[in-house]
């Protein structure tokens, strides 16, 4: 069974048909990356996933459970932040600015969800939160607040704090693309840890390599829609569109 | 004329001026505090969805912001009585009338500082804490109001400060805060000088002590780590 399914799903930003019915889904464990240009939709379909924000029409099931869209895939009701909030939990959300709070350090970053979402008391938290630093390789910046951290540290501290809460999916939304060239690899480098043990992750990225090395699948979104899902090797080598081997002319 | 520095000095020391400062600055400071909760409120209100909070909102930073404090202070403490016979009793002294008016007044203006506290918050961070499974609530208090308390340092300040000398304004509804007590003295001996320049004094250093501690406060919301960088790499 897949662990994300999204179906027939359409987003509208006013008169603007932001996804006109995008239909994919991601098993236990897959990788899939979403290359395509800006303003392609790619970052809005990321957020309906990560609940952020309703779907118009269309649905997205969460193990097989309904989290987004009316059952039949009819108009959906939007609903309460409250609910939502629940309904978060098991999907983490990576941003294309990191978005760390600047008011707390790396540590405080981390547990914060951990105390105030999950209840889990501050010793624990600081003891899982450093344990996670560790793991993206800030053992030793635990303490830096945002301002004192590169870019590329913000990020891996942004990815430690969405990794604590234990999520089933990670959301990436081109999580390199504000950063210097540097600092790109260790970000990338973390990511590929991660997926080598396991985790499900839907990356919108414009790194080749990346996607290369880490994806199941390589999905090409183009005004709105996916024009084709194709293994890295197909996708890179041999895409069947016009419209990737264009994109891909740009990017390569 | 002559500055009779026995007089200035005695005056500066005496109970009555103490007393007088106690009350301006416990006005100034409840009622500050008020209009921050106010002001916290109806900013919440005019930024959020609910038309009927938002125009509430609206009309209330409208009308406030709009009549003269003097006016209001009057208002207050002489025609309300007149049409709620419940203010005519002895609880209603002219502290809870000036701190009524005042903290109306202020909310207004706190409103509109904090509603600009809040929108200069980076969207990204009501995101990221929605992301991370927070409720609304948890997100305004984890995520939004420590960062808009950082910005809205020293704007409140400013509206404090201001506060200080707005109580003397209740020396029209005889309330006995500093300036009234200065007038006191005035008028018993037609020493103008030694008592202004008293009660000047007393302005002076409150607001002095304000502003250490308004230097204090932003000291603390540097969001810079205390410990040397030195240290912690080495740790």
């Amino acid at each position: 069974m897949s662990l994300i399914d999204v179906q027939k799903v359409e987003k509208y930003y006013g008169e603007n048909h932001i996804l006109k019915g995008v239909d994919f889904s991601i098993n236990a464990g897959q990788v899939k990356a979403i290359m395509g240009p800006s303003g392609s939709g790619k970052s809005t379909l990321l957020r309906l996933i990560a609940l952020l924000e309703p779907v118009h029409s269309g649905k997205i099931l969460f193990n097989g459970e309904l989290i987004a869209g009316a059952a039949d895939g009819s108009r959906a009701k939007p609903e309460s932040e409250k609910v939502l909030a629940l309904r978060r939990r098991g999907i983490g959300m990576v941003f294309q600015k990191f978005n760390l709070f600047p008011h707390l350090n790396a540590v405080e970053n981390v547990m914060c969800a951990l105390t105030t979402v999950q209840g889990v008391d501050k010793k624990d938290a600081r003891e899982q939160s450093i344990h996670m630093l560790e793991r993206v390789g800030l053992g030793d910046r635990t303490t830096f607040f945002p301002s004192e951290l590169s870019g590329g540290q913000q990020q891996r501290v942004a990815i430690a704090r969405a990794l604590v809460l234990a999520p089933q999916l990670m959301l990436f939304d081109e999580p390199t693309s504000a950063l210097d060239p540097e600092l790109v690899r260790e970000v990338l480098k973390v990511m590929e840890k991660l997926a080598e043990d396991g985790m499900t992750m839907l990356v919108v990225t414009h790194e080749v390599g990346f996607a290369r090395r880490v994806a199941n699948e390589v999905l090409m979104f183009d005004e709105g829609e996916i024009v084709e899902a194709l293994p890295p090797d197909q996708f890179f080598t041999k895409p069947a569109h016009e419209r990737t081997k264009k994109f891909l002319e740009h990017v390569q | 004329m002559d500055f009779e520095s026995d007089l200035f000095f005695e005056v500066l020391v005496s109970e009555a001026f103490l007393k007088g400062a106690a009350i301006s600055i416990s006005l100034a400071t409840l009622s500050q505090l008020l209009a921050i909760f106010f002001g916290f409120f109806l900013a919440i209100f005019r930024l959020g969805k609910n038309p009927l909070l938002k125009a509430f909102a609206g009309v209330y930073i409208w009308l406030f912001r709009a009549i003269p404090a003097l006016l209001l202070l009057l208002i207050v403490w002489n025609a309300l009585p007149q049409l709620i016979p419940a203010m005519r009793q002895e609880w209603y002294s002219p502290f809870l009338a000036a701190l009524l008016a005042l903290s109306i007044l202020e909310g207004a203006y706190m409103a509109e500082i904090l509603r600009s506290s809040i929108m200069s918050v980076d969207d990204g961070q009501a995101l990221a804490g929605r992301a991370l499974g927070m409720t609304p609530i948890q997100v305004m208090r984890k995520v939004i109001i420590p960062q808009l308390t950082r910005i809205a340092i020293p704007p409140t300040a400013n509206e404090y400060i201001g506060m200080i000398k707005y109580t003397s304004l209740a020396s029209v509804i005889s309330l006995q805060e500093l300036l009234t007590r200065a007038g006191n003295g005035v008028s018993a001996t037609f020493r103008f000088v030694e008592y202004y320049a008293a009660a000047l004094i007393y302005y002076l250093v409150i607001v002095s002590v304000l502003m250490v501690f308004q230097s204090r406060l932003e000291k603390r919301y540097a969001w810079i780590s205390t410990v040397k960088k030195s240290e912690k790499v080495s740790k």
